[in-house]
């Protein structure tokens, strides 16, 4: 039995619209105007104990609102969410109390109160024995690196010291699913890896279920064996990451730089001229038609170059492309 | 489950809640003095008011020494009535934050109520204590006896008092619940406090001691529920309802703190159905 079972959920929302201005306020007195959006039409999918899931797809495609019926704090409209045989709404209070969530965007920690009480807090609130607390409040600490943060009130937290302590704050009870809605958004590079690293070691080590969502392609490429792209409440892609790299983009690209008084090739057989700057020319070609070393011996037969690179697409670019295949960027 | 551990969570937010609030030392100190000018105000009012009923020779269900303290133990009391939700609810409310309280694997009725009630009492305490000192100690050793708030009739009925306002408390926090839950589905705390502010204020018995109130809405006036909040206890604590009418108050308290409860609750569950977690 999967962990995480989605069938072919549905979620819409009513949005309250008025014209701008003046008259649009006036108008909105005597007549609502509602428009009725589709978030998710028929998201389906399955998640096994212990996997690590990366979820992705433009602002507004529907990956935060599937995690908040996945917590249980939103109802579907329709479809079927089981997570471990329980029915996350339903049987809410249940649900939750195996579960950890990190909202990037909001906090969970009390604001005014140092870190270590909003720890305490959550450990009554969970129920959590008090020595097993211990245990796991210490572990914790040592892993995200939060021992000069205990006595700071929230408020006073940098954002990347503040998302450490949202993470732990969400494991104190020992989750067997942790639900990261953008856990890296904002952070600086340090703080991003700090939190990788940790995501990564919760999943392996204690086989705790990650589902992650995130716009940082580096998190998918770090973390993620698996990938869904989401878009227009759609799953429109459902692979492993590199799987999803190679059917969007075949392409690779082949950076030269020639010789100071070296004249360009106009054409080269086989790839296309994407960009010329100066002595350097930028080649895409597929590799089914021309492998790499082919091309690069008929370039350097003909032409004096000093350097060549090969580049792969980066996973940002093959994202955009996806999208724009598929129509998905928000409108 | 144990019932320490059953109790834990509610506990813990009522504690956290309570001592968050205790740090706002310049609020019950602002409170404070704006009440002890109004209670002067209004206990002039009185003073003139019965100096006049005796000249006519009227009789008053209530002396002017008890009006007196009534209003002094009013002022105290005053930030007990349910005037707004908790406005940490509506904040959480407005910003999306609500979605961790849906997190927690507690009756969410139940963790808010807990909640709000810290966040009553801990408003409470302080300003009860500081009326107290003011109007029952501090103006009689500047020989204004007259104008003091004096002590319970007696010690059973200062019991009383004291039991009842505990219930009070628990009521105000059922009612301070149906507005967080109003506050929950219209997204807006502004409107309902509006509506909600002079209801309150009346009909508790905080603007006036119910018993002024004309003589055939007497009734009425002690059986709905905010007179638990306000004209009960005082009725307690001047020894006016004793013996099984002292249990008849207590027992209205009670039955209204329950029937709001359940009605909470059940608003509760309804909202949180339709509840969009706003943002992000």
């Amino acid at each position: 039995m999967p962990h995480i079972l989605v069938d072919h959920l549905l979620k819409t929302y009513r949005i309250s619209e008025r014209d701008p201005g003046v008259m649009g306020a006036l108008r909105g007195l005597l007549h609502r105007r509602h428009r009725t959006v589709e978030a998710l039409s028929g998201v389906s999918f399955e998640l096994q104990r212990g996997e690590l899931l990366g979820f992705i797809g433009p602002n507004g495609a529907g990956k935060s609102t599937t995690i908040k019926i996945l917590a249980g704090i939103l109802r579907p409209d329709g479809g079927r969410v089981e997570i471990d045989g329980r029915d996350p709404f339903a049987d809410r209070e249940r649900h939750v109390a195996r579960i950890g969530v990190v909202f990037g965007q909001r906090t969970q920690l009390w604001w005014d109160l140092p870190v270590g009480d909003g720890f305490d807090l959550l450990r009554d609130i969970y129920r959590v024995d008090p020595q097993r607390y211990r245990r796991t409040r210490d572990e914790l600490v040592a892993l995200l690196h939060l021992e000069r943060v205990l006595d700071q009130p929230v408020r006073q937290l940098s954002l990347g010291q503040r998302m450490r302590a949202e993470i732990a704050a969400a494991l104190l009870h020992e989750p067997d699913i942790l639900f990261l809605d953008e856990p890296t958004i904002g952070l600086d590079a340090p703080s991003k890896l700090a939190v990788r690293d940790f995501v990564r070691r919760a999943n392996r080590e204690r086989g705790t279920t990650v589902l992650l969502t995130t716009h940082d392609m580096h998190d998918i490429e770090a973390l993620a064996q698996r990938v869904i792209v989401i878009g227009h409440g759609r799953v429109l892609a459902d692979s492993p990451v590199e799987a999803l790299r190679a059917q969007v983009m075949a392409e690779r690209r082949l950076v030269v730089d020639f010789a100071q008084d070296a004249v360009l090739p106009a054409q080269v057989p086989g790839a296309t001229v994407h960009s010329r700057d100066g002595q350097t020319l930028v080649l895409d070609f597929d590799p089914a038609v021309t492998t790499a070393p082919a091309l690069i011996a008929r370039i350097a037969a003909g032409h004096a170059v000093e350097d060549i690179r090969l580049e792969g697409m980066a996973i940002e670019a093959v994202i955009a492309r996806f999208y724009a295949m598929h129509g998905a960027a928000e409108a | 489950m144990k019932l320490q551990d059953l109790v834990r969570p509610y506990v813990a937010a009522f504690a956290s809640r309570f001592l968050q609030m205790l740090q706002y030392r310049t609020a019950a100190l602002a409170g404070f003095a704006t009440q002890c000018w109004w209670g002067g105000i209004k206990v002039m009012v009185f003073a003139a008011f019965y100096g006049a009923t005796a000249i006519a020779g009227a009789s008053s269900p209530m002396s002017l020494a008890q009006a007196v303290t009534y209003t002094w133990l009013a002022q105290g009391l005053l930030v007990l009535l349910p005037w707004l939700g908790d406005p940490e609810v509506a904040q959480a409310v407005r910003t999306g934050a609500v979605a961790y309280d849906r997190l927690r694997p507690v009756d969410a009725y139940g963790l808010w109520f807990a909640r709000s009630a810290g966040w009553i009492a801990a408003r409470v305490l302080p300003r009860v204590a500081l009326m107290a000192a003011f109007a029952a100690v501090a103006l009689p050793l500047m020989g204004l006896n007259e104008w003091a708030w004096q002590p319970p009739a007696h010690v059973a009925a200062g019991l009383a008092f004291l039991l009842s306002a505990m219930l009070a408390l628990l009521l105000s926090t059922a009612m301070v619940m149906l507005l967080n839950v109003a506050i929950t589905a219209a997204l807006n705390e502004r409107g309902i406090s509006a509506v909600a502010t002079p209801v309150v204020i009346v009909l508790s018995g905080n603007l006036m001691p119910l018993a002024l109130l004309p003589d055939t809405w007497q009734t009425a006036l002690l059986l709905q529920p905010l007179a638990g909040l306000m004209d009960i206890p005082a009725r307690l604590y001047f020894g006016q309802l004793s013996g099984w009418q002292a249990i008849g108050g207590l027992g209205l308290q009670v039955f209204w703190t329950l029937a709001l409860v359940g009605l909470g609750h059940f608003a509760m569950r309804r909202t949180m159905r339709s509840l969009q977690i706003q943002g992000g």
